[in-house]
């Protein structure tokens, strides 16, 4: 079992030819993923590394199973190329693309519910699962993503890229594994919530226990107390808010657009104490999280 | 981006919204002055935009003189080390209700979202202290306003009758240019109806989204919105105005945003959310940072040797640390080049500057050679960032 990915799942790569989605595209590769085809408007018979490139999306799922996207275009172009992925019928996008308006963000996540597709991201690096399948820009070359990510029972869901894999790698260290790791996004307005997501790793037999990294700004973490608090639960949760320091800086930003301090929900004080109330475990330190996973997992 | 009310009102003003007469002057005689063609009672407000200013950045008076000496006192307010903007003289309105209105973009349904109060205030407060006193309707950022979304949420505030249809081409007003101009927020804080029936919009707050300040160009070039101002909520220091020229510079990888604060122990760490998570750490363990920056997309060496010439120049920095989340893209190598160049060509010794070097991830072995040359340790991955930090604290006493 696994989270939104599968060892036969099978996904293309938009704007292919790109210098960032070169180098994912062959550590996906490596890893072991399934890329069967990219898109890359007016390079269209190509090839990247064994894998055909084409113009278009229907191009590539008129002919195969396609079950997810990985979206790398250049910013202007980013919802044009998720609308044409929704419209071929590709369920699963995750948009790496940095620096989407929250407007066009909140337009293609609309789109994707009426279409029945789930967005992950934008600005995110996407999923991993362990030595069965990495699905985006997750966790850099395949050697360094072996390291920091091994099979195990801890979830992950993260608004910043770089601290799943530091998180992950932790919890490798500990021993404990990941069993799936989701790099969500820091945009203020993100296709997949950890409350949208948290269901599914309720459903995963492999998870145990969901580690949570988030940053000051936006509602999620009050969504996600929510949800705790509403449903009973089977997976304790442990909580990490970034950015402690922002709560004596109003209306500064720092790191992602997301990341800032106008309304009270914002800030990473009462996003510790949503989240406390409702029985998930805050770590005070980043390096205390897999030390707290093992206590409510009683291991 | 935070906008002026004055530039808030043009835009409003402009999309036909009922609003109070007003002018913007910059000196006190001119408040005086605005307040006698304005001939009753005047509210003046600083034009300002740092957070904590409400109350500070408001002031009403009765007759001319009484503007011109609130004015006098207004233009002295510290608006995050700027001087106020000029100073709004508006007509204090006699109403006889008062409403608000808020849109925003809600994270968990992934819509924008109009609240609407039957009462003055920020929605964002009055939700803790008046929560039913609130009607919320979400709309769509996909397909165009429809006005009867507007009129549903009049209804919900009980209006009938022309205060219904008056409230409903408000709001669809309203969330029209919202949405038209990229606005993150759009507070109207102060609704007023007169004594005639109509509705004036008195107090406005909006913000931009700060990803669609180039496609908004024609907008803010209306509104004289400069394009390097970013609207902090204080004034670039010098150290964050170098740090900002560095990131420009070179475009190969990141290493801002850049801030500074007080403390003494120089940062040079990333990345966006790791860089969050150190300054945290640094802090937890009673260290007091110098500043932030945010080093990503795999910086070349030459940016991050002149970021470390940067943050070790800052007065009262005598040692940095050098750390980041485990990396995938950013190659720890070349940071470590970078950092020790920097530190060379200022006359140090790596290893007398260097409080601890921990960026594990891509490139790792060659930055571990690199650092033992020097004779610095490099911490790999398992070294946490908690323990990195706090060794980093102890050593710097």
């Amino acid at each position: 079992m696994a989270v939104i990915v599968h060892e036969d799942f099978q996904f293309i790569v938009q704007g292919i030819t790109g210098r960032e989605a070169l180098n994912f595209t062959r550590e996906c590769l490596q890893y072991g993923s399934k890329i069967i085809g990219g898109v890359t408007p007016g390079k269209g018979g190509r090839e990247v590394y064994g894998v055909p490139v084409y113009d278009t999306v229907r191009e590539i799922t008129a002919k195969q199973r396609v079950d997810g996207t990985v979206i790398t275009v250049p910013l202007a172009f980013a919802p044009d190329a998720a609308y044409e992925a929704i419209d071929a019928g590709i369920k699963e996008v995750i948009i790496i693309t940095e620096g989407i308006p929250r407007k066009d963000a909140s337009a293609v996540v609309e789109y994707a519910e009426l279409h029945g597709a789930r967005v992950i991201g934008p600005n995110c690096l996407g999923i991993i699962v362990p030595d069965v399948c990495r699905f985006g820009s997750l966790g850099g070359p395949a050697v360094d993503c072996r390291k920091a990510f091994k099979p195990g029972v801890v979830g992950v869901m993260s608004r910043s890229g770089g601290m799943t894999t530091e998180i992950c790698n932790a919890l490798t260290l500990s021993g404990l594994g990941v069993s799936t790791a989701i790099s969500i996004g820091g945009d203020p307005v993100i296709g997949s919530t950890y409350a949208d997501l948290i269901p599914l790793f309720e459903a995963d037999e492999d998870t145990k226990a969901v580690v949570v990294y988030s940053e000051p700004g936006g509602t999620a973490e009050a969504e996600l107390a929510r949800w705790t608090q509403e449903h009973k639960s089977r997976l304790p949760i442990v909580a990490f808010v970034a950015g402690r320091f922002m709560d004596e800086m109003p209306g500064m930003s720092f790191g992602h657009a997301g990341t800032v301090v106008n309304k009270k929900v914002d800030s990473p004080a009462d996003k510790m104490r949503r989240m406390r109330e409702a029985g998930i475990s805050v770590a005070e330190e980043i390096g205390d999280i897999p030390d707290l996973v093992r206590e409510r997992i009683g291991n | 981006m935070r906008f002026y009310e004055f530039e808030a009102k043009q835009l409003l003003e402009k999309h036909r919204m009922p609003l109070v007469e007003s002018r913007l002057v910059q000196t006190a005689e001119q408040a005086a002055k605005a307040a006698s063609d304005i001939d009753g009672p005047v509210i003046l407000k600083a034009q300002a935009i740092a957070p904590g200013l409400a109350a500070a950045s408001v002031r009403e008076a009765s007759d001319a003189e009484g503007a011109r000496t609130a004015a006098a006192a207004l233009l002295g307010v510290d608006d995050g080390g700027r001087k106020p903007k000029g100073i709004l003289v508006e007509a204090r309105p006699a109403g006889e209700a008062v409403y608000s209105l808020s849109f925003t973009y809600d994270g968990t349904s992934k819509r924008p979202v109009v609240a609407a109060a039957d009462m003055a205030g920020k929605i964002d407060d009055l939700g803790d202290s008046h929560p039913d006193r609130i009607v919320r309707r979400h709309f769509s950022a996909l397909y165009p306003f429809s006005d009867y979304i507007a009129k549903e949420l009049a209804r919900s505030l009980d209006l009938g009758g022309n205060d219904l249809k008056r409230m409903t081409r408000i709001v669809a007003g309203l969330a029209r240019l919202f949405l038209k101009y990229d606005l993150a927020d759009l507070d109207i804080t102060s609704l007023v109806k007169l004594g005639d029936g109509k509705f004036v919009v008195l107090d406005v707050e909006a913000d931009l989204e700060i990803e669609a300040r180039n496609r908004q160009r024609p907008m803010l070039d209306e509104l004289g919105f400069a394009k390097e101002d970013l609207r902090q909520v204080r004034e670039p220091t010098a150290f964050e105005l170098e740090g900002a020229k560095i990131d420009e510079e070179d475009i190969r990888g990141i290493i801002s945003p850049i801030a500074e604060f007080d403390g003494n122990i120089g940062l040079v760490i990333g990345a966006g959310g790791g860089s969050l998570t150190l300054t945290d750490a640094v802090r937890k363990h009673g260290g007091r940072p110098a500043n932030y920056a945010a080093i990503g997309g795999n910086p070349s060496v030459d940016k991050a040797r002149r970021l470390t010439k940067l943050v070790l120049s800052k007065p009262g920095v005598e040692k940095i640390a050098v750390m980041s989340n485990v990396v995938s893209n950013t190659r720890a190598d070349l940071v470590a080049r970078g950092v020790i160049k920097g530190i060379t060509e200022l006359g140090f010794e790596p290893a007398d500057k260097i409080l601890i070097f921990r960026v594990p991830g891509a490139w790792e072995a060659d930055a571990a050679k690199i650092l033992e040359k020097y004779g610095i340790e490099y911490c790999d991955r398992t070294v946490s960032i908690s323990e990195a930090a706090r060794r980093a604290v102890e050593k710097v006493g």
